[in-house]
């Protein structure tokens, strides 16, 4: 019997092989190695490093995406908690509904979304005229750092809203009932039980807004314009218009190392925060 | 009987329009073991939550040593609840648990101290003032959510069926245990169950319910020996309900055999419901009742066997240390004292009676 489950994972195993692990393996290949070499004289190098990490340009790059996807991610969390928290206090159908409306742009490709928050974002767009007719634009908007932090944050916050949703949802009601029936009123039910019990729920939404915000390529690129690169966007390049793809491999692999690395502490953070409270 | 503590006057409530507590009418007293029993649905649960302040009525009021708290919200009643899953604070320590309720009154840090080391030593905890909820055992978690509950010293301890994730001999170590801490706090106990054993254990009043309606209340010994009506007689341990005619007083007629018995004033040929408890048949050799039958099932119990027994096309459950096999013809016979006479639900459409009985029966039921 368990025999037989496993041979049915066997096409799956194939499967990932080819579409994940090959791949995976080749970015790692391509950045150890040097360009033009044949298959069979392999050159190793660590250069395809040092010339990420020597180049300030590279750097001041790959600190603008931390400190967007940063900004992104912290906007997400403020603006997302309280639709979260307002949701989780809606009834049954109400909940469903709204869920479902924040959802529903998700289900569109977000390069849709984006080409229309360039057409908003415009000189003479929509945001424009709404901002000249209450008399504070119009305002220089599209290829600004502002327009890139509005596209990520509309594209991902939907995640945001639903991990926090669901760690409120999850919620025992019970245990709300227990803090009002120690004497808790609404506001210290909510510092002492809610916001610590949602913790996990924010840090999920963390991981699912950063990690595709600080790679994130087509949004610096249609909404920050031209000049406005981040580190996706230079993979990109390396790929597909320099054509060095050992440095795009090697700089895929710095970003693959950080985005562990921020795994692995947001992974503690909650740990810590289940046993110390 | 101690003074009167809470009183439900009229107390109706319903969910999705769906009648849940009809005109429920309770009186609770000081220092009182009072346990609501019945099946689930009855309203009990919704009971304890008007009284909790979790729900509110649709109509009626509570009244709480004198003052009315219909509308008054669950943190400024001086009751305290120990709900059914726990619920205790996953992300804070057993000492932060139980420590709460004295934050949130602002009580000095020294006297927080000593409240919970007196709490834990009370439930049998001491020395788990750092260990976290989700390491303690459900039993040790109730402990705790009994601790919590405690330290803030009410007045009324609300217990909504918090043994029932627990195992039958953890279950019933906790009933000693909760009886033990009741007459220690000497506080109000009301305690939420639908397992009938629980109830008689603990209780000083049980108050059975059913489908929204208080069915009975007394002590432990008034609801199992003198059962109301039938749904108590049932739900109360096991029990033999069998139509019968009062003959006359202390005369009942089972299966057309005369049963002498100690109930009167229930008229002359009227028909009723008879209750029997199993443990109360006695078997006889057959040519010793006019009543005869044969045993049809037979399990060993421990203390007691139990059987079946079939006579005149009723089973007839049998609890007995003397045991009779399968295929035996025995008579039965019941002491008169153990012979429990009941009115008929009201309703006629509840049991088809002969119209001339009834109209006969008529007059003496008014009288």
């Amino acid at each position: 019997m368990k025999e037989q489950f496993r041979k049915m994972t066997y096409p799956y195993v194939l499967w990932i092989s080819i579409m994940v692990l090959l791949p995976m393996l080749l970015i790692v290949l391509y950045a150890f190695t040097t360009y033009g070499n044949e298959t069979l004289t392999l050159r190793f190098t660590l250069q395809n490093f040092r010339a990420f990490l020597t180049d300030t340009t590279f750097l001041q790059v790959l600190w603008r995406s931390l400190v967007i996807a940063a900004v992104t991610t912290i906007l997400c969390i403020v603006l997302g908690y309280p639709m979260a928290y307002l949701i989780a206090q809606l009834g049954d159908t109400g909940n469903i509904i709204v869920i479902l409306l924040i959802t529903m742009p998700t289900w569109i490709n977000m390069l849709v979304h984006t080409y229309a928050w360039m057409g908003m974002l415009q000189d003479g767009g929509l945001i424009n005229q709404i901002l000249s007719f209450v008399g504070i634009g119009p305002l220089k908007l599209i290829h600004t750092t502002t327009a890139v932090i509005i596209g990520m944050v509309y594209n991902f916050i939907p995640f945001m809203i639903l991990q926090i949703h669901s760690s409120l949802a999850s919620m025992d009601r019970d245990i709300l009932n227990a803090a009002a029936d120690l004497g808790a009123n609404e506001l210290q039910r909510f510092l002492r039980i809610i916001l610590p019990l949602s913790v996990p729920g924010v840090l999920s939404g963390v991981m699912l807004v950063f990690l595709p915000a600080v790679s994130s390529f087509f949004i610096p690129r249609f909404l920050g314009g031209g000049q406005y690169v981040l580190i996706g966007n230079i993979i990109e390049t390396q790929f597909l218009t320099a054509g060095d793809w050992n440095i795009g491999s090697a700089i895929s692999l710095i970003m693959v190392v950080l985005i562990m690395v921020s795994i692995q502490m947001t992974k503690r953070i909650n740990q810590n925060e289940r046993s110390q409270g | 009987m101690n003074k009167e503590l809470i009183h439900l006057k009229h107390v109706s409530k319903s969910f999705d329009g769906q009648l849940v507590l009809d005109d429920l009418d309770l009186v609770i007293h000081e220092n009182e073991f009072v346990t609501l029993l019945g099946p689930s649905g009855c309203g009990k649960t919704t009971t304890l939550r008007i009284i909790g302040g979790f729900e509110t009525p649709d109509e009626g009021q509570v009244i709480f040593d004198g003052i009315d708290i219909t509308g008054l919200s669950p943190n400024k009643r001086n009751i305290n609840t120990v709900f059914q899953k726990y619920a205790l604070f996953s992300h804070m320590s057993i000492a932060e648990n139980i420590a709460f309720g004295l934050r949130i009154s602002k009580k000095p840090q020294s006297y927080i101290d000593d409240k919970i080391k007196y709490a834990l030593k009370l439930v049998g905890l001491s020395g788990y003032e750092d260990r976290r909820p989700d390491s303690l055992s459900g039993g040790q978690q109730q402990r705790i959510a009994i601790a919590r509950a405690i330290v803030n010293e009410p007045r009324v301890l609300l217990l909504d069926e918090p043994l029932g994730a627990l195992d039958l001999k953890l279950r019933q170590d906790m009933q000693y245990e909760l009886i033990r801490l009741k007459n220690e706090l000497g506080i109000t106990f009301i305690y939420v169950t639908h397992d009938q054993e629980e109830a008689l254990t603990m209780s000083d009043t049980v108050v059975v319910m059913n489908q929204g309606y208080i069915q009975q209340i007394g002590s432990p010994e008034d609801i199992y020996n003198e059962p109301e009506n039938a749904f108590v007689a049932d739900f109360i341990g096991d029990s033999n309900i069998v139509d019968g005619i009062m003959v006359r007083d202390k005369l009942v007629r089972i299966f057309d055999v005369d049963f002498p018995c100690v109930d009167t004033g229930f008229g002359e040929n009227k028909p009723v419901d008879v209750v029997i408890r199993p443990e109360d048949v006695i078997l006889t050799s057959p040519s010793a009742s006019p009543l005869t039958g044969e045993v049809t099932h037979l399990i060993f119990k421990g203390v007691h066997y139990e059987m079946e027994v079939t006579a005149k096309g009723f089973d007839w459950l049998v609890h007995s240390t003397r045991m009779y096999p399968v295929g035996t013809s025995v008579g039965i016979s019941v002491d008169p004292d153990n012979i429990q006479i009941m009115n008929k639900p009201e309703s006629v459409d509840e049991e088809a009676v002969p119209v001339d009985l009834w109209t006969e029966q008529e007059g003496e039921e008014n009288a």
